[in-house]
């Protein structure tokens, strides 16, 4: 006869030793993303950069549109001018630095925009499935094939370059994906106990859809967000570069740029320093992106 | 199949419909006529020129006329080139465009396809990561920041091609806004074509390929590359979408005579029949070549033939 109790006592101290502690999914994909070099260098340069923008006033002794009439018109770099000058003698350090502010809030504010309207569309979508889902997702079809870049043009033309048409008229322009992503996602997780449970027990369908569903679905969403920040950056610099973006007293990535190539042969420094953060905040927000889509989802790879 | 592609040209019409109607009603929206200037006209003036350009009509009837006009290609007249309707101008400028745009298409497919299958059959190599990580750099950095780099080495320090202009169409002055406008196609082209190859070369069919005794070639040129071309092809559309707009860009740095200039000049004067002709214009390019790829794609994938 076995005695139970005895081995009981003796499996005690076992049972204690194996018991693991669980992981979260989140800190699973957490310890692979801190395991991804390139990631974790962008993330660090990418706060560098922010940190820079946010501390600019503090960074250097001259103002956005100061005018320094000891130097040249336009001045190369030198110990008072870190970037140079540009053709009205302002300080291209600071330039750069206040551009950042403005191109990093037009890709977070922007996207934002873009992830209430995607998120929110895509889910009623994906929830409700059926005809609301065809009619929803053919309008989605529809707008897809539309050259967005002009019909964004045609509003700045139209409506004045102003800096919150920009942020609306980009968000409304990229929340397309997001919402067919969103939509797949909610497909897959609708069919789950718990929803049933959640639809048993009487829920309202708008608090399943943002208590139970949206919750469940924020990895994809988080790594396509991180896709469209650089997007968006570079669709407002493209818009400021033709002149149609961001307007003088403010200035951004996409301006500086614009103004550093038409005086490329001279003053090279005008276009290179913005240039250069601009594809380097690019570069970083990309590897972060691809970076999380291999940590939250490890079957991709 | 048929009922496939009829379905398809159908919905073309509510698209292109869809994008006029906004394009009209945004531009009517827009405050200030398209002459109010500083020196104010006198009233009987003002209201001839209103009457030539059909603008005291009602909205309805301007917007049906519009319309009716955009079947026989009449865009209207511009207003700032007196001289010039629209359509002239958009045809004026097309050659120039098309030239540009279509070189940079296959300049991309051909580049970029190849680069995606050299690094997927060498996967996990150093050829696979040089040429991904080029592929990284063409997608992160925007052709608006890669001309200017490019005329500056190539035109300026090395003097080597023109740094800017159309030279009557001639040859050297087109390679650089071509490759300029090919970039990041080339990037996302090569991106796309390896992730696909990679996913084809695991799989059973060419496994089948390789254990029949296959030689590697015949296995990558006939079986394993067809496979991976499919979503090739689907990005074409968006492709030409890109360039398109890229080209409106490529087109104001370099100065080359096409639709884009027109139109940046346009978005900066309020011309606003230029800007909406040319987006109309390219609205029903961008359309019609998405169907035409929809139609090819539906040639090619042996999924869809059979449903």
């Amino acid at each position: 006869m076995i005695n139970i109790g005895a081995n009981a006592d003796r499996l005690a101290p076992l049972q204690a030793q194996t018991e693991i502690k669980g992981r979260s999914l989140w800190q699973d994909a957490r310890a692979r993303l801190l395991k991804n070099k390139a990631a974790v260098t962008a993330m660090i340069l990418l706060s560098i950069i922010t940190l820079m923008a946010i501390l600019a006033p503090y960074l250097s002794q001259w103002a956005l549109d100061d005018i320094d009439w000891e130097a040249d018109f336009p001045g190369a770099p030198n110990a008072a001018h870190w970037f140079g000058t540009d053709n009205n003698g302002r300080d291209m350090f600071v330039r750069t630095l206040y551009g950042a502010q403005i191109s990093l809030m037009v890709g977070i504010l922007a996207t934002s925009v873009s992830l209430v309207i995607g998120v929110t569309y895509g889910a009623v979508a994906g929830y409700f499935g059926g005809r609301v889902d065809n009619i929803m997702m053919r309008f989605v079809d529809i707008m897809y094939s539309l050259p967005f870049m002009f019909f964004v043009i045609l509003l700045m033309v139209i409506f004045g370059r102003n800096i919150f048409l920009i942020f609306i008229a980009l968000g409304a322009v990229e929340w397309l994906t997001m919402a067919r992503i969103v939509r797949g996602q909610t497909m897959a997780v609708k069919k789950k106990e718990f929803i049933e449970a959640a639809q048993a027990g009487g829920v309202s369908n708008r608090t399943i859809i943002f208590r139970h569903i949206i919750p469940n679905i924020l990895g994809p969403v988080i790594v396509y967000m991180t896709l469209t920040i650089p997007q968006v950056i570079l669709t407002e610099s493209f818009l400021s570069f033709l002149g149609l973006g961001v307007q003088e007293p403010l200035t951004s990535w996409g301006v500086l740029i614009s103004e550093g190539a038409k005086q490329m042969e001279t003053a090279s420094w005008m276009l290179i320093y913005p240039a250069a953060f601009l594809a380097v905040t690019l570069f970083c927000f990309n590897f972060i992106g691809d970076g999380l889509r291999d940590a939250l989802d490890p079957k991709d790879r | 199949m048929l009922s496939f592609l009829s379905k398809r040209f159908l919905s073309a019409i509510p698209t292109l419909l869809i994008v006029i109607t906004i394009s009209f009603f945004m531009m009517r929206a827009a405050p200030g006529g398209p002459f109010d200037k500083e020196r104010n006209l006198p009233p009987e003036i003002e209201a001839n020129i209103l009457r030539a350009y059909n603008l005291d009509k009602p909205l309805v009837e301007q917007y049906i006329d519009y319309v009716g006009n955009l079947l026989v290609l009449d865009f209207g007249p511009s207003y700032k080139f007196r001289d010039f309707t629209v359509t002239d101008l958009i045809f004026e400028g097309f050659p120039a465009s098309l030239q540009i745009g279509g070189m940079a298409i296959i300049l991309a497919v051909l580049i970029g396809v190849s680069l995606g299958a050299l690094a997927a059959l060498k996967q996990n190599s150093g050829t696979d990561y040089a040429v991904m990580g080029i592929a990284m750099t063409g997608i992160a950095i925007p052709n608006f920041v890669m001309a200017p780099f490019l005329t500056l080495v190539f035109g300026v320090y090395l003097s080597w091609l023109p740094v800017a202009g159309w030279g009557e169409g001639s040859f050297y002055n087109k390679v650089l806004p071509v490759i300029a406008l090919a970039l990041p196609q080339i990037a996302y082209i090569a991106r796309l074509t390896r992730g696909s190859m990679v996913e084809v070369l695991n799989s059973n069919y060419i496994r089948t390929a390789r254990a029949k005794g296959l030689k590697e070639k015949l296995v990558v040129n006939r079986h394993a590359l067809k496979g991976a071309l499919l979503p090739v092809v689907s990005y074409l559309g968006p492709a030409t979408a890109a360039v398109v707009t890229g080209s409106v860009v490529i087109e104001t740095i370099f100065d080359v005579p096409g639709i884009g200039r027109y139109f940046v000049n346009g978005a900066l004067n309020r011309d606003y029949p230029v800007v909406m002709g040319v987006v109309v214009f390219y609205a029903t390019l961008i359309i019609s070549l998405n169907l035409i790829v929809d139609v090819i794609y539906s040639f090619l994938d042996p999924k869809l033939k059979v449903s």
